[in-house]
């Protein structure tokens, strides 16, 4: 529960000595409350106290980090349920599953890890770990050595097993690479939660229904281990959506400090084979609460959709992605190089700018100020216009700078030819294609 | 403590729509809890998924798509079939030869067509419009009529011809009216309210938010959606309890990743696979967010999303 000013204001020494840079002890504690000032900035509190106040003025879901180095991630630390009331911070990553079971297609799903790994919108997007899932039936040695093949990977790595003697193997193999051990349950936690803490790595727990898994998260918590990830299960396809949303509502809006941690949603094992069925359910989990979407394995006509929703989903609502007007020399275009336009939306630009390259044409792509929208929305809010290009030229001596004399503009926008032909005397005005993806023929035929 | 299910109970509801007649009828919408929380309440009707049919035949000859339809390309061929694809709730015929730019089909060709489609297809429909607004202004008020009492559902009535879309569609002939706005709250808000100012019945229109493909501006698509159900749900805003009809292959199969051939992009694989997932997350991402029924192109689409909504509900 959140604590009021008047419950932090009962535990300081109420001497108003001003050290911690309020007048008086009551300023202080209404500051803290509201999470303007941390509570530390008292030095008369008792380690017991600070404990109490910090872990009940602790934001409602925690921020658990996962691997190490490069393959570092923070997971969770969400405030809100809905990206528009402020922003979700954390995005989720995505795990495929390697296993010791018999017919497993484990050398393809490390070929994956190898071929998916591009650039969009100046993010990297590949695949960040890998599940490796413990069959009982099968060999043991063979899990070992996915595992360690697995860290070689330098990615994340899921030790999804439930057999303690197993986990703490393989976990001694990994240690360094700071793995995470999914495998808690009823039956096992305190064993796993030892060897967890040992390790000192994240502990996954699962539970057979919804109120089972949060008792024995509380066990857990209780023998002093928060540093946890929440299985969401495969029960079911219905069960899993259940828990996803019960538990990351229940942290956010119920205050439930033992729901308030990350989720592992194995869609792989909920869609049971089924590639197209599995695609959704990512996709379904991406928008709804999974922090690990493990798919059995992925591939680029799944990454391409997957990769591009999450960049959606996860950006901050208040600012859109923009990039800078100006002139962008492509292919090693001078200023004999014919000209392309378009708006300074970052994801426009993105994906002209890369069909630009990929033609192999020298190209001077002159982007101007609208406001960071795509073209058609620039267009219907009047921020790409004749008279904004206008300006835009004038603005950045467009003239003076270049000599070719030919500017294509978007397809999309070709109503504006004519208006753009009068306020650029000079210029020949051609009408490219509407989408991106045939500026590549369009350039290859122009020239 | 024990663990104690915290809630979302909304006293408000989505209209529940109902389309075509007779024993090819499908209510939309109607749910008062959020997109698939049935373990916050039961959901009166699951969400719906349709299959697109262009009237200029197939789109795209792809290997599934062939195997599925067989190379037929007279539409009415192909809405027989479509009707019975697995999953399939709807059909939405889209007339894509009425357009000036293209085929410029006249608008009495286009009726005669709409009506042996109707009369072949075993599921309800829903026509969508060339994209040219005079032209599709024309075709819905004498589609509308042509099909009275069919109870179809005209795509759609957007902000420059509500009026005469409303008046027909709505008023004279009893149809659903679909309006379009491009993803916003307010936007959406404000064509229904003058679609009811005209007279048309709030329980006779269904809402196009507007749509993009995922990783297209995706982000915006989430958030209308999002605010539009807990307006409606939450504040009980009349003005936004329709039901939300997304067209989904329109957006996906025309960016990058579904067009390029793969001779272009060798480690992308193969085409159709790319098309299909595209399609297949959007349509996921915007049932979780909200949409009451979609609109799908590919038979492995419409089947898998059918199958993630019976489980889900
Ligand atoms: C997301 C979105 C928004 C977001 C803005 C996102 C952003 N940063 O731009 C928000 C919600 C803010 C928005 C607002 C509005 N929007 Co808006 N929006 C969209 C949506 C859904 C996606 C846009 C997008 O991101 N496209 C992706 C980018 C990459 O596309 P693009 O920039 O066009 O680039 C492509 C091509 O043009 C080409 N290309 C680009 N540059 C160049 C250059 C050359 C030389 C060549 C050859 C090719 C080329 O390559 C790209 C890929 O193929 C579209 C509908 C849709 N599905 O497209 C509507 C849409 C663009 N919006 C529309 C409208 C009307 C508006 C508003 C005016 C509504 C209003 N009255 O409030 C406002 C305007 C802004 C304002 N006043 O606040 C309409 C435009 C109608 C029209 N035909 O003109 C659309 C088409 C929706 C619709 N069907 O009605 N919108
Ligand atoms: S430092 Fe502590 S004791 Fe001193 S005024 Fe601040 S709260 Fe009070």
């Amino acid at each position: 529960m959140a604590l009021k000013g008047l419950d932090i204001f009962k535990l300081t020494p109420k001497t108003n000595c001003k050290e911690c840079g309020n007048p008086t002890c009551m300023a202080f504690s209404m500051k803290v409350a509201q999470g303007a000032i941390p509570i530390e900035k008292c030095p008369y509190l008792t380690e017991d106290v600070l404990a109490q106040v910090s872990d009940a003025t602790a934001p409602p879901m925690k921020t658990i980090k996962v691997g190490t180095g490069e393959n570092e991630h923070n997971l969770g630390g969400e405030t809100v349920l809905q990206r528009h009331e402020k922003t979700f911070v954390n995005k989720n990553i995505y795990a495929v599953t390697v296993s010791n079971a018999e017919g497993a297609k484990n050398e393809e799903v490390f070929a994956s890890v190898e071929a998916i790994d591009y650039s969009r919108i100046s993010e990297r997007m590949y695949i960040e770990a890998v599940f490796a899932k413990y069959d009982e039936k099968g060999s043991k040695e063979l899990y070992l050595e996915l595992v360690k093949k697995a860290a070689d990977t330098k990615r994340l790595v899921i030790i999804d097993c439930k057999d303690t003697g197993v986990a703490k193997a393989a976990l001694e193999l990994i240690k360094d690479t700071k793995p995470v051990l999914n495998g808690a349950n009823a039956e096992n936690y305190a064993e796993m939660s030892a060897l967890a803490k040992e390790y000192d790595v994240v502990l996954g727990v699962a539970g057979n229904g919804i109120e089972e898994l949060h008792d024995t998260i509380e066990k857990i918590e209780a023998d002093g281990n928060k540093n946890l990830l929440i299985d969401l299960g495969t029960k079911s396809i219905k069960d899993a959506f259940a828990n996803a949303v019960l538990i990351r509502r229940g942290a956010i809006l119920g205050q439930d400090r033992s729901f308030g941690y990350p989720s592992i949603a194995d869609v792989g094992g909920l869609a049971k084979g089924n590639r197209v069925l599995e695609t959704a359910l990512a996709s379904l989990f991406t928008m709804k609460y999974g922090s690990i979407v493990v798919m059995e394995n992925m591939s680029y006509s799944q990454a391409l959709p997957l990769y591009g929703l999450r960049q959606n989903i996860f950006t901050d609502p208040q600012k859109p992605m923009k990039v800078e007007p100006g002139i962008y020399r492509l292919n090693g275009a001078d200023e004999n190089s014919v000209c392309m336009t378009t708006v300074d939306f970052a994801l426009t630009y993105f994906i002209v700018s890369g069909e630009i390259e990929r033609s192999g044409v020298p190209c001077n792509l002159l982007i101007s100020d609208a406001g960071g929208y795509s073209v058609l929305t620039a267009w219907a809010a009047g921020k790409l216009s004749a008279s904004s290009l206008a300006k835009f030229f004038e603005e950045n001596d467009i003239e003076g700078q270049i000599k070719n004399r030919t500017l294509v503009i978007p397809g999309k926008v070709a109503v504006l030819k004519g208006e753009i032909q009068e306020k650029l005397p000079g210029w020949d005005i051609v009408v490219g294609s509407n989408e991106a993806v045939q500026i590549v023929k369009f350039l290859q035929d122009y020239k | 403590m024990a663990y104690k299910q915290t809630s979302q109970k909304f006293n408000a509801a989505i209209n529940s729509v109902e389309i075509g007649t007779g024993n090819k009828t499908l209510a939309l919408g109607g749910e008062n809890v959020l997109p698939f929380y049935s373990f916050d309440g039961p959901i009166l009707n699951p969400p719906r998924v349709g299959v697109e049919i262009s009237d200029l035949g197939m789109n795209d000859k792809l290997a599934g798509m062939l195997n599925f339809y067989g190379d037929t390309q007279d539409v009415v061929e192909l809405v027989k079939k479509a009707s019975g694809m697995p999953g399939a709730e709807f059909i939405c015929l889209v007339l894509d030869s009425a357009d000036p730019d293209g085929e410029n089909r006249s608008v009495e060709d286009c009726v005669a067509m709409v009506k042996s489609v109707e009369e072949a297809a075993t599921l309800p429909l829903m026509v969508m419009g060339c994209g040219n607004t005079e032209k599709d202004t024309v075709l819905f008020e004498k589609i509308s009529e042509a099909l009275e009492g069919k109870n179809i559902v005209i795509l759609s009535a957007k902000e420059e011809n509500y009026k005469n879309v409303g008046a027909s569609a709505g008023l004279a002939y009893g149809q659903k009216v679909g309006a379009e706005s491009s993803v916003d709250i307010n936007l959406a808000k404000q064509l229904n309210v003058l679609l009811t100012q005209l007279g048309v019945n709030n329980k006779n229109i269904i809402m196009n938010l507007g749509s993009a493909t995922a990783g297209y501006g995706f982000e915006y698509v989430v958030s209308t959606m999002d605010r539009v159900k807990m307006a409606a749900l939450g504040q009980n805003d009349t003005a936004l309890q329709m039901p939300i009809v997304t067209p989904v292959s329109s957006e996906t199969w025309s960016v990058k990743e579904s067009l390029l051939e793969q001779e272009d992009m060798p480690e992308w694989g193969s085409r159709e696979n790319r098309i299909i997932d595209m399609e297949v997350a959007t349509a996921a991402a915007c049932l979780a967010a909200g949409s009451n029924a979609v609109i799908l192109r590919h038979p492995s689409t419409v089947e898998a999303i059918s199958q993630m909504i019976k489980e889900l509900i």
